[in-house]
């Protein structure tokens, strides 16, 4: 059991929509964590498509990390359209 | 018999029922062949659009008249090629590689929206860009939310949102010029006359001219017709004009009471074919500074998978 990897699972809860990532499990394949994902997340039918991925081959940032990683954005109020002042008949822009 | 063609025809018949009760469809969903083309080639050419539109105003970054507008226009061409990708990537989700995709520009096979292939002459330019060119874009990808391929539609979706900054700094680039000298408002008008029509175009020919929109309406990739969405951006840009205070740029703009639209004349479509033939102001230097752009990065791409090669060589020495 503990020699089994762990996989994420991301749930399309309806057509047209990304796949949300929804939770983990063990399984000792693919194929096995697909049923395995069915069966735990969605039991109520909250999905129409399953993805699921090796939790080792995901490479996350570090939350810890996160003043020097995003720093570059913090000071670029500018990529916002709140940022430009028009006048009221056009500001529906 | 998974080949047979009362199969292929019932595959048919669910297609356009899923299509019809306005459900998605994703990328290994089972597909006409020709929805498939004909969604590959929007995409890739809308790619293609966003990342050759970055030199028209690529050209004015180190000539913008103050850092705030060099780091505002900065960050919109960086978002154009940020759209480029999100695009590509769902180009690549029919099968389709970029390699193939670019290539396919490169030899000419595959085309980018004409607007791209007039020139930048001054500052305003920019301004008419941001509020134009990147209005009537808007204008069409807001429609293409609810285009049936899943991929893009969630792209259209992401690059709505991060482009409403654009059209807002290019109106308020104008607003700034229409309110100042002589000379400025005259450089405001004129951007204004020489990108109006291109802008017009940019929803591609009218309706009657338009063979294959009606099976592209018909699979809802196309979710209003070139004329519909022509008049609406018509309709909205009039009073921005106005509150510019600058002429308008043709004769033949005035209201109509009957339709409930503004008129704004024939456009010049012989132009417009011209230009989408290679005859343009700038088709040739457009493609010959990506393909530039394109081989000079070569040795990036290079050295980052020389790179990798030495690092997992090392791990596996360690090891």
């Amino acid at each position: 059991m503990s020699n089994m990897p762990l996989f994420e699972v991301f749930v399309r809860s309806k057509r047209g929509l990304d796949h949300t990532h929804c939770g983990s499990l063990h399984a000792e394949n693919a194929e096995q964590a697909l049923e395995y994902a069915r069966d735990v997340y969605t039991r109520r039918s909250e999905g129409v498509s399953i993805w699921v991925v090796k939790a080792s081959d995901v490479t996350a940032s570090q939350e810890s990390d996160r003043d020097s990683f995003y720093d570059p954005m913090d000071d670029k109020p500018y990529r916002h359209a709140t940022h430009y002042v028009l006048p009221d008949e056009v500001n529906n822009m | 018999m998974p080949n047979s063609e009362a199969n292929l025809e019932q595959l048919e018949v669910d297609f356009q029922a899923r299509i019809d009760a306005e459900e998605r469809i994703e990328p290994k969903d089972w597909m006409p062949e020709k929805y498939r083309k004909t969604v590959l080639r929007q995409m890739s050419q809308h790619a293609h659009s966003e990342v050759i539109g970055m030199q028209p105003e690529g050209n004015w970054i180190t000539r913008a008249p103050s850092l705030h507008r060099k780091i505002v226009l900065l960050a919109k061409v960086q978002d154009e090629a940020g759209h480029g990708l999100y695009l590509y990537s769902a180009a690549e989700t029919l099968g389709a590689t970029r390699e193939e995709l670019v290539q396919l520009m490169h030899e000419g096979k595959a085309k980018y929206s004409s607007i791209f292939n007039y020139p930048t002459l001054t500052w305003a330019d920019i301004g008419a860009i941001g509020w134009l060119v990147d209005g009537a874009a808007i204008v069409n990808q807001v429609a293409l939310q609810r285009t049936s391929y899943g991929p893009y539609s969630r792209s259209m979706i992401r690059i709505c949102k991060e482009e409403s900054f654009h059209q807002r700094q290019g109106y308020e680039i104008m607003l700034k010029l229409a309110n100042g000298s002589p000379e400025q408002k005259a450089m405001a008008q004129d951007a204004l006359n020489r990108f109006w029509e291109p802008s017009l175009m940019m929803f591609g020919p009218t309706d009657a001219d338009s063979p294959n929109s009606a099976q592209s309406m018909k699979w809802k990739i196309k979710r209003k017709s070139n004329d519909e969405l022509r008049q609406a951006f018509v309709d909205q840009t009039i009073k921005q004009i106005e509150v510019l205070g600058l002429e308008m740029p043709s004769k033949d703009i005035k209201w109509n009471e009957e339709r409930g639209h503004y008129d704004f004349g024939e456009l010049n479509w012989d132009e417009f074919f011209a230009v989408i033939k290679g005859n343009g102001p700038c088709n040739r230097q457009r493609l010959a500074h990506h393909k530039k752009a394109h081989d000079e990065g070569a040795w990036v791409r290079e050295a980052a998978r020389a790179y990798e090669a030495k690092k997992k060589a090392r791990a596996e020495k360690a090891a």
